[in-house]
């Protein structure tokens, strides 16, 4: 569904991403991983045309993004750090999303909404909000367009873990139908349940990209964490 | 494309600032005609004030507002929207807002005390102003990243064309004064659209005849009717140029 060739990006000297090459397919779910500035939210960007590689290319569905931005219609996004517009209230941000996106959205997915008790409070302007309902506003806005693929960046941080578990049953519920999700996380305790592969990244590069049964397998441990670890040092034996 | 150009709007007239320019601009506008006994004189005074609050007005509020919606951008750029459609409502929402600022605070008041040719020519071109501002501060914008840095910018943008530009202009007829300058500076009037609309008002005011020979030059182009369009279509690419190359290095940028 989605495949990255060469993806190669900059800033000033820094290099953000470097040579990234992958393919991610429909009812997948992948768990994308790596230290902090290993350049996932980086990438995650580009796929969403937000940041603009200066190398390489993505093909969504097997169109090239770069003139494309249709595309989106088929992208929840759950950004790491949810900025909104302060004077608007929640209602508001809610129904002008509905009312942009009303053209390729068939039905609404409002469960969310619902769940986290937010149509509650929709008249809240979003400056007053704490970190963790913007956060929910966030994952709300993401699941809302009933889209195929859902990249979801940092989606528990700050959330309390009611709220979290919540949004884990509707990601796994998500799965389910078939699509393709992308979640970033530092937490791999809280990716044990869901996910299907692993990618991980570091300084900027794709170290691997496994299917966790593969990843199991491979390493005779059941415990995510574990299983990264021990497949990380023989990487690094081998280099 | 509408759609997001009905959301800014709504979200700048929420935001009262440029409510309160209509109400301040109205207010000028009417003072400035009953001090006046004969209306040539007020509509003198009236085009500096315009000339000097519009473009100040129009750089600085567009371009923190479009800082200040960085968050708006964002959000809309990861939706299915196209960044060329993104960008252009904005300066379209902007734009409309500061046409009908403009229109009600300036525009009542000049034709119902000048309604000739002139005061419709005043107030097309304020209009016309208040668009360039929108568009230079886009310029602006999309080239600094830093907000207070790009303040800074349109502030300084707006100090040159109001006022540097003029001592510039100046210190060159000083220094070369044993030249003939007259057709040189009607090119040089074609790089401040602030100096353009003055000229093309001042023309029209009895005025024009205190401005000696250089005035005359002026007044054998831009009196004319090739002349006048040429202006305006010399307004009009003050618009298009800073437009294109924001929304040029908008599609480029990274967020």
């Amino acid at each position: 569904m989605i495949v990255a060739k060469n993806i190669t990006k900059h800033f000033g000297k820094l290099i953000a991403l470097d040579d990234i090459n992958l393919a991610c397919d429909a009812g997948q779910c992948i768990a994308l991983i790596g230290p902090n500035g290993s350049g996932k939210t980086t990438f995650i960007k580009s796929i969403l045309g937000l940041v603009v590689p200066d190398k390489g290319e993505i093909v969504f569905n097997g169109k090239n993004i770069s003139k494309d931005w249709q595309y989106r219609s088929q992208i929840g996004y759950m950004p790491q750090i949810g900025r909104y517009p302060d004077n608007m209230t929640i209602g508001q941000l809610i129904n002008m999303l509905k009312d942009i996106r009303k053209h390729d959205c068939k039905q609404f997915d409002e469960e969310l909404i619902t769940d986290f008790q937010l149509n509650k409070m929709l008249d809240k302007r979003m400056r007053t909000l704490s970190g963790g309902t913007r956060q929910k506003v966030s994952a709300s806005l993401a699941f809302l367009f009933n889209a195929d693929v859902l990249i979801l960046d940092e989606p528990t941080a700050g959330l309390d873990p009611l709220a979290s578990e919540i949004l884990k049953e509707k990601i796994i519920r998500e799965k389910q139908k078939g699509k393709l999700i992308l979640i970033t996380s530092h937490i791999l305790s809280e990716l044990d349940d869901l996910v299907t592969e692993i990618i991980y990244m570091q300084d900027s590069k794709l170290i691997f990209h496994k299917n966790i049964d593969a990843l199991r397998a491979e390493t005779g441990e059941q415990k995510l964490s574990k299983a990264i670890a021990i497949s990380m040092t023989k990487i690094l034996e081998n280099a | 494309m509408h759609k997001v150009i009905k959301y800014v709007i709504i979200d700048i007239l929420r935001n009262k600032i440029v409510l309160a320019y209509t109400l301040f601009l109205f207010l000028i506008s009417f003072t400035v005609f009953s001090f006046e006994d004969n209306t040539a004189k007020g509509l003198l005074s009236l085009l500096n004030l315009i000339l000097f609050i519009v473009p100040l007005v129009s750089i600085i509020f567009s371009t923190i507002y479009i800082y200040n919606s960085s968050e708006f951008i964002e959000l809309l750029l990861s939706q299915p929207l196209r960044r060329k459609q993104i960008w252009l409502s904005l300066f379209a929402g902007l734009s409309v807002s500061f046409t009908l600022a403009f229109l009600i605070g300036c525009g009542i008041p000049l034709l119902f005390f000048e309604p000739t040719t002139t005061g419709f020519i005043m107030t097309f071109i304020g209009c016309l102003l208040s668009i360039i501002f929108v568009a230079i501060a886009m310029l602006a914008v999309v080239s600094t990243r830093d907000k207070a840095k790009g303040i800074g910018v349109a502030i300084l943008l707006w100090l040159y064309f109001a006022l540097i530009f003029d001592g510039l202009v100046l210190f060159l007829l000083f220094q070369f004064a044993d030249y003939p300058l007259e057709k040189i500076m009607m090119i040089i009037s074609a790089l401040n659209p602030v100096d353009l609309s003055r000229i093309i008002i001042l023309l029209r005011l009895d005025v024009s005849a205190l401005m000696g020979y250089t005035g005359a030059v002026f007044k054998d182009f831009f009196g004319t009717d090739i002349g006048f369009i040429a202006a305006l279509g010399i307004l009009i690419l003050w618009v298009m140029i800073p437009l294109q190359l924001s929304l040029h290095k908008f599609k480029r940028k990274d967020l």
